[in-house]
């Protein structure tokens, strides 16, 4: 299937609440491991990277490796201090990027 | 006795279910994959249902047709795919819906053929099976599906491939039963099409049924043929009253 995600990010939230975002991608997550009814070497095909921006901070990255299935679903928690955009960011071995991006606007002091 | 000393096998220390009971696959999963299923934001079938939304309204062929030119919501088929396999009068020939969609797309939108198991199928048929989940499975099989559903009851019960098993001999005899690391199930159908760790993507109700007959080492069935159809027929009307569960989650 063509790369694409499933985001869920809060749209507001109260100044130090703790939010939670979430993202489900569609990627097949090769491992490079198996070989093909022929016998040949599968290419790794995986994404490599998961970074998160929020109000113009690097909150979250991460390194993805051969051994996450297909498909990954990734979520995390973060304090929501100031109003911004989120910004979301898949990389892969193909030089494929996906961003996906949401605002979240914060109340209260 | 081959086939004896591999029931004997099979069963291990387990007692024999001699009548089937109607269990969907749901009630034999860990609480992790239940949870999975459950949450439609992480459920992985989830990303063939979005991908259905966004080729429903996708113009094809040379007339620029979508589905959603015709059909108009998605939710208009609603009550359609519990209700698959149907037999055609016209055509007299068994239906599900993989031959429904194709059919929609060669014959109506006269646009390029979706081959079986293909991501753009799936997604469609995901979408289209998803507008049902809840209701029950309830499929025609007296009248003129007669003949083609006691076709289906007796592909259930004849012994095929190396292993010489039925699908009878497991889903129905050995229900329950250990299979090395696993529960034999009932063998319903009714979370097709469904996300399956092992295959780590989407299957149809056919491709389980071709992985079946893998397993106990006998020739695939092609899956436009009417045997095939005819085999569904009598699995969806085993699990009948079972509920809908597209997109449903198994190992």
């Amino acid at each position: 299937m063509s790369l694409s995600a499933r985001v869920r990010i809060p749209a507001a939230a109260r100044a130090g609440e703790v939010i939670e975002i979430r993202t489900l991608v569609s990627h097949p997550m090769e491992t490079g491991f198996r070989v093909d009814s022929f016998g040949r070497r599968v290419p790794r095909n995986i994404l490599t990277r998961f970074s998160c921006h929020y109000a113009g901070r690097e909150i979250v990255t991460m390194d993805l490796r051969p051994g996450i299935a297909a498909n990954p679903y990734l979520a995390f928690r973060f304090v929501a201090d100031v109003s911004g955009p989120v910004e979301l960011r898949w990389e892969g071995d193909q030089g494929e990027v996906l961003t996906e991006g949401g605002h979240i606007e914060v109340t209260g002091a | 006795m081959r086939r004896w000393l591999l029931t004997a096998l099979l069963l291990g220390s387990a007692v024999s279910a001699e009548h089937a009971e109607r269990q969907s696959g749901y009630a034999l999963l860990g609480d992790e994959l239940r949870a999975l299923q459950d949450d439609d934001f992480a459920n992985p079938g989830m990303l063939w249902v979005d991908a259905g939304e966004r080729l429903w309204s996708q113009a094809a062929g040379p007339d620029g047709r979508s589905c959603q030119d015709c059909h108009g919501d998605p939710t208009s088929l609603r009550g359609l795919a519990n209700r698959l396999p149907r037999f055609d009068a016209d055509s007299e020939r068994l239906k599900n819906l993989d031959t429904l969609v194709r059919n929609c797309r060669e014959q109506r939108q006269q646009a390029a053929a979706l081959p079986h198991e293909s991501e753009d199928l799936l997604a469609l048929t995901t979408l289209i099976a998803h507008q049902s989940r809840g209701l029950p499975l309830d499929v025609t099989v007296d009248g003129a599906a007669s003949a083609a559903f006691e076709q289906g009851r007796a592909s259930f019960e004849r012994r095929r491939g190396q292993l010489d098993l039925s699908c009878a001999d497991c889903h129905e005899r050995l229900q329950g039963a250990r299979l090395r690391g696993e529960t034999i199930s009932a063998g319903m159908i009714n979370g097709f099409p469904l996300y399956r760790l092992t295959w780590e993507g989407l299957g149809s109700r056919q491709r389980m049924i071709r992985w079946c007959n893998e397993a106990v080492r006998a020739e695939p069935m092609n899956p436009d043929s009417q045997g095939a159809l005819a085999l569904e027929l009598y699995l969806a009307w085993r699990g009948r009253g079972l509920t809908l569960e597209t997109p449903a989650v198994r190992r």
